[in-house]
């Protein structure tokens, strides 16, 4: 009977070989932090949606402001609400263990954020917020499921819903989401919203790293500069090697 | 002009009345003779002792921010990331360097796996540098808590439960090492001390050592031969060259070309896809919460692939052990005369191919999620590399009768032992009504390992891979150019 | 080896070459690691200009604030004190401050913008100890001699200054108090670490 069944399970073999591969939900994101504007507008949001519930508290307001060429007065009156002190870091008013008791968790540091999450997920998170009334918060989103976070850019997205389909046949059928659907527009449209997004994104992989912005050029640099030292060794390792039959 | 040099030579000469300068650069650098015929495998001992430098130097700078304390640890690393003038630069040298080392000294191992540089008059220069690795690696374990994020956290974790599988001990073991029930305060504390005093301390006195080891019986080359053997008139190895100036300018080109890659990783891509510096370690490290999928770093993970190969907590503990021990004892696991690959017959070469796959696959296999494919190839892979080192007696082993004899065919049964319960506890899942079609991503990679076991039993058996290889004769001087 | 047809001088300056250059590298690479060591941006943001309200500082009265971590004096002088200050002249190293140890705006026989405020960097200028504030009535507990007009006397090596911060000459102190850069919001609150000549 054993063998019988080998039988059936090599069979089986040949015709399952394909089946692998499971795709994420993930959606591709490409940063640019060269795109001094794009910060600049992404730094705009951070403050007015995020800073008010989370800290940067790594990210002082004056390297920001060095960063992404904004003058003291301008970074005083567009960016800065917590301090009037430019040297002091973006931290955030609400003290945490009332953001536990409403939030169920204390809303995380977003300092060093995009290089835990990755940029992919930041930009899957903002765009996938979703009806779901079975959460306290009435939302739910692809990319963090159950999320404690309310959908902060909710006015300016508006309310997503999602659109199931069946997977699997007859009785293990189970209803998966397919994709989100516009229910009811915010305040800009998709191509707007995106653009937003994307801002943010840029902003917080540049929160994440604000060396970024000149390591690879110092990294140029350095590499000329190895290469024709590179040049001048070789020629006197050669120099030297001339003596050796 | 020649008043300066005047002024040098005099200020030598006095040092030189009361210190051995001249006789110690002759005795290491001037006069040390190696063979002229080093190619690109023996640039990684003078790299490792570069590697090594500046580990120490970053180290210590980055030592005068950081804060060895639960509280500010991560902070401070961010401190030095943002706050400190170009300590984003240090940290990138230092955390880039750790893997830097691990990839230098693997490839320095390496060679000596390919000449023979273990096999007498080497074997204590060769233990020496495995005590280099063992203490390395305890280094390298100690700097991961420093961070105190996820991945320092739960790493630390699991490596120190590891020894909490040993018997009896294990327990108390673990706890003493942790210096607390879980890792705390006081464990990142006291890895601080080891990692930045004591560990270092260890490391210099053995890579001291190791130079001078070497600089006794002389360095190896591509082609096994002792230069000594051969000298001329001047009692000067015919094949030898000084040490400096000719390996000097060589090596620096050597530095030169490893600064390239090096500068190039620091500056455009430092966290290395997550695998120099891991994702999860951004996340500060939070005692009630392990991170979804935690792994090593990559030096690591050869290892760390065996420990979990094997489906028993001793057993692993173990195994993972043993493969890292087995290299002490390779000058006497390896009985051949002749020291490189080049001169050695097509056993040794196979067996050198498939311990270095293996290791790679390990590797790779190592950061993988325990998926059942991944776990039956890691089995496999393990039975190969532990197989090298039971194989390496036999086919190395000049002698043909009496104990010899019988361990070749102990091997060979030992072998087909393990075939035999694959094969048979394979096949016993076809036994009774188990459903077969819902188990076919378990099973698929079961028969496919169990089919390699049986090819790697057939291969050994039809080649006669167990016997004695017939070596190449060797030439009395090095070949070059 | 053949040590034969050697271009010594090729080999020479190929070795020039390599020192050269490769010492290039050498000391860029130094200079991250010395600058390491500077201020970071935590103790800059906490070294930043400090805002001082002085409406309640009575005459006589010496006020410490912390800047940069240093000890800035604020002392409000009583009138005859600071007529008496030309009196001292003689006995000073630098009467007419002409060290630059203070802003152009501080440069007069009182030392300050307003006669009757003083405002000191309260570190001798020897060696960097914290000097006393001894008053007329003090002079003969601090070993002072007896015309003691009053002003500082430092307990690590002797040094004295008078009350406009100038260092007497037969003393270790080289220089005269500093004054730092300030700047008054009002006529009582003042700035220390920003004047009207320095931007943040």
């Amino acid at each position: 009977m054993a063998v019988k069944r080998l039988g059936a399970f090599l069979f089986a073999c040949v015709l399952a070989a394909p089946a692998f591969a499971k795709g994420g939900t993930a959606m591709h994101f490409e940063p640019d932090l060269s795109n001094r504007q794009s910060l600049l507008r992404g730094a705009r949001t951070f403050v007015n949606y995020c800073l008010s519930c989370h800290s940067a508290a790594f990210m002082r307001y004056n390297r920001l402001g060095l960063d992404l060429d904004i003058p003291g007065e301008v970074l005083k009156a567009n960016l800065m609400f917590g301090t009037d002190k430019p040297g002091e870091t973006m931290t955030v008013a609400m003290n945490p263990s009332d953001a536990e008791r409403w939030f169920g968790v204390a809303p995380p540091d977003l300092s060093v954020t995009a290089r835990a999450r990755g940029a992919d997920w930041l930009y899957t998170y903002f765009m996938t917020f979703y009806r779901d009334p079975a959460r306290p918060t009435g939302v739910n989103n692809l990319a963090f499921n159950d999320v404690a976070m309310p959908h902060v850019l909710w006015e300016l997205q508006g309310w997503q819903r999602p659109v199931y389909r069946e997977e699997g046949g007859g009785a293990q059928a189970v209803r998966v989401i397919d994709h989100l659907e516009l229910e009811s527009p915010g305040l800009l449209n998709e191509e707007q919203y995106e653009a937003t997004v994307r801002d943010l994104v840029n902003f917080l992989v540049y929160l994440g790293e604000p060396i970024k912005l000149k390591r690879y050029t110092i990294g140029v640099w350095v590499i000329l500069y190895l290469l024709i030292l590179l040049g001048i060794v070789y020629l006197l390792k050669r120099e030297y090697w001339s003596d050796v039959h | 002009m020649s008043a300066v040099v005047r002024t040098l030579v005099g200020l030598r000469d006095w040092i030189d009345a009361r210190f051995p300068l001249m006789e110690q650069w002759n005795a290491h650098l001037a006069k040390y003779y190696a063979p002229k015929n080093f190619n690109f495998w023996y640039f990684f001992g003078s790299l490792a002792l570069f590697v090594f430098v500046l580990q120490i130097v970053t180290g210590i700078w980055l030592t005068m921010n950081y804060k060895p304390s639960a509280d500010l640890a991560f902070a401070s690393v961010e401190y030095i990331m943002r706050d400190v003038e170009w300590g984003w630069w240090i940290r990138y040298l230092h955390s880039t360097g750790s893997s830097a080392f691990f990839i230098v000294v693997y490839l320095h191992m390496y060679r000596a796996l390919l000449y023979g540089s273990y096999k007498r008059p080497r074997e204590l220069l060769w233990i020496i540098g495995m005590l280099i690795y063992l203490t390395l690696m305890g280094e390298a374990f100690f700097g991961y808590l420093l961070p105190w994020g996820q991945m320092s956290y739960w790493g630390a974790q699991v490596i120190i439960s590891l020894f909490g599988a040993l018997p009896i001990i294990g327990d108390p073991l673990a706890l003493w090492i942790r210096g607390d029930f879980v890792v705390s305060d006081v464990t990142l504390n006291r890895f601080f001390a080891f990692h930045v005093v004591a560990f270092p301390l260890v490391l210099c006195g053995l890579v001291v050592a190791h130079l001078l080891a070497l600089h006794e019986v002389g360095s190896n080359n591509p082609d096994g031969v002792e230069i000594k053997e051969v000298k001329g008139v001047d009692g000067i190895p015919l094949d030898g060259i000084p040490f400096h100036p000719y390996y000097t300018v060589k090596d620096i080109v050597g530095v030169v070309v490893f600064l390239i890659f090096f500068c190039a990783v620091v500056f455009f891509t430092p966290e290395m896809g997550g695998y120099f510096l891991e994702h999860a370690n951004f996340v500060p490290a939070d005692p009630l919460k392990t991170p979804e999928h935690i792994a090593p770093v990559w030096y690591f993970t050869p290892f760390y692939a065996i420990l979990r190969a094997i489906p028993s907590q001793l057993g692993g503990v173990l195994a993972m052990g043993a493969a890292v021990t087995l290299f002490f004892f390779l000058p006497w696991l390896d009985r051949s005369p002749v020291k490189s690959v080049r001169y050695r017959g097509w056993r040794y070469k196979t067996a050198l191919g498939i311990v270095t796959v293996s290791f790679l696959v390990l590797g790779y296999l190592g950061v993988q999620p325990p998926t059942p494919t991944f776990s039956w190839m890691s089995r496999f892979f393990t039975i190969m590399y532990f197989f090298f080192f039971l194989f390496l007696p036999a086919q190395t082993s000049v002698d043909e009768h009496g104990f010899a004899k019988l361990y070749r065919q102990a091997i060979r049964l030992l072998l087909w032992v393990l075939i035999a319960a694959f094969d048979i506890s394979f096949l016993g899942e076809f036994r009774g009504d188990k459903p077969i079609a819902e188990r076919m991503s378990e099973l698929a990679p079961f028969a496919i390992f169990a089919v390699a076991l049986t090819a790697f039993g057939t291969f050994v058996e039809f080649t006669r891979y167990y016997r004695r290889d017939q070596d190449k004769p060797v030439p009395q001087r090095v070949t070059w150019p | 080896m053949n040590q034969d047809g050697i271009d010594k001088s090729r080999r020479r300056f190929l070795t020039t070459a390599a020192t050269v250059v490769g010492g290039i590298g050498a000391v860029a690479t130094a200079v991250p690691f010395i600058s390491t060591m500077m201020p970071s941006a935590r103790a800059r943001a906490s070294g930043a200009p400090v805002e001082v309200d002085i409406g309640d500082l009575k005459p006589g009265e010496l006020r410490v604030v912390k800047w940069q971590g240093k000890p800035v004096w604020f002392l409000r002088r009583a009138e005859d004190e600071v007529a008496a200050l030309p009196e001292l002249d003689a006995e000073l190293r630098d009467p007419a401050s002409e060290e630059p140890q203070q802003p152009a705006y501080a440069v007069n026989e009182h030392r300050s913008v307003k006669p009757e405020l003083l405002i000191v960097v309260g570190l001798c200028t020897h060696l960097g100890c914290s000097p006393t504030h001894v008053r007329v009535g003090d002079a003969q507990s601090h070993g002072l001699p007896t015309d003691w007009k009053g002003g500082f006397f430092c307990p690590c090596h002797g040094s004295r200054f008078d009350l406009a911060g100038r260092v007497f000459k037969d003393v270790p102190a080289p220089r005269n108090l500093l004054v730092p850069p300030h700047q008054y919001l009002s006529e009582t609150r003042i700035l220390i670490g920003n004047d009207p000549g320095v931007t943040s």
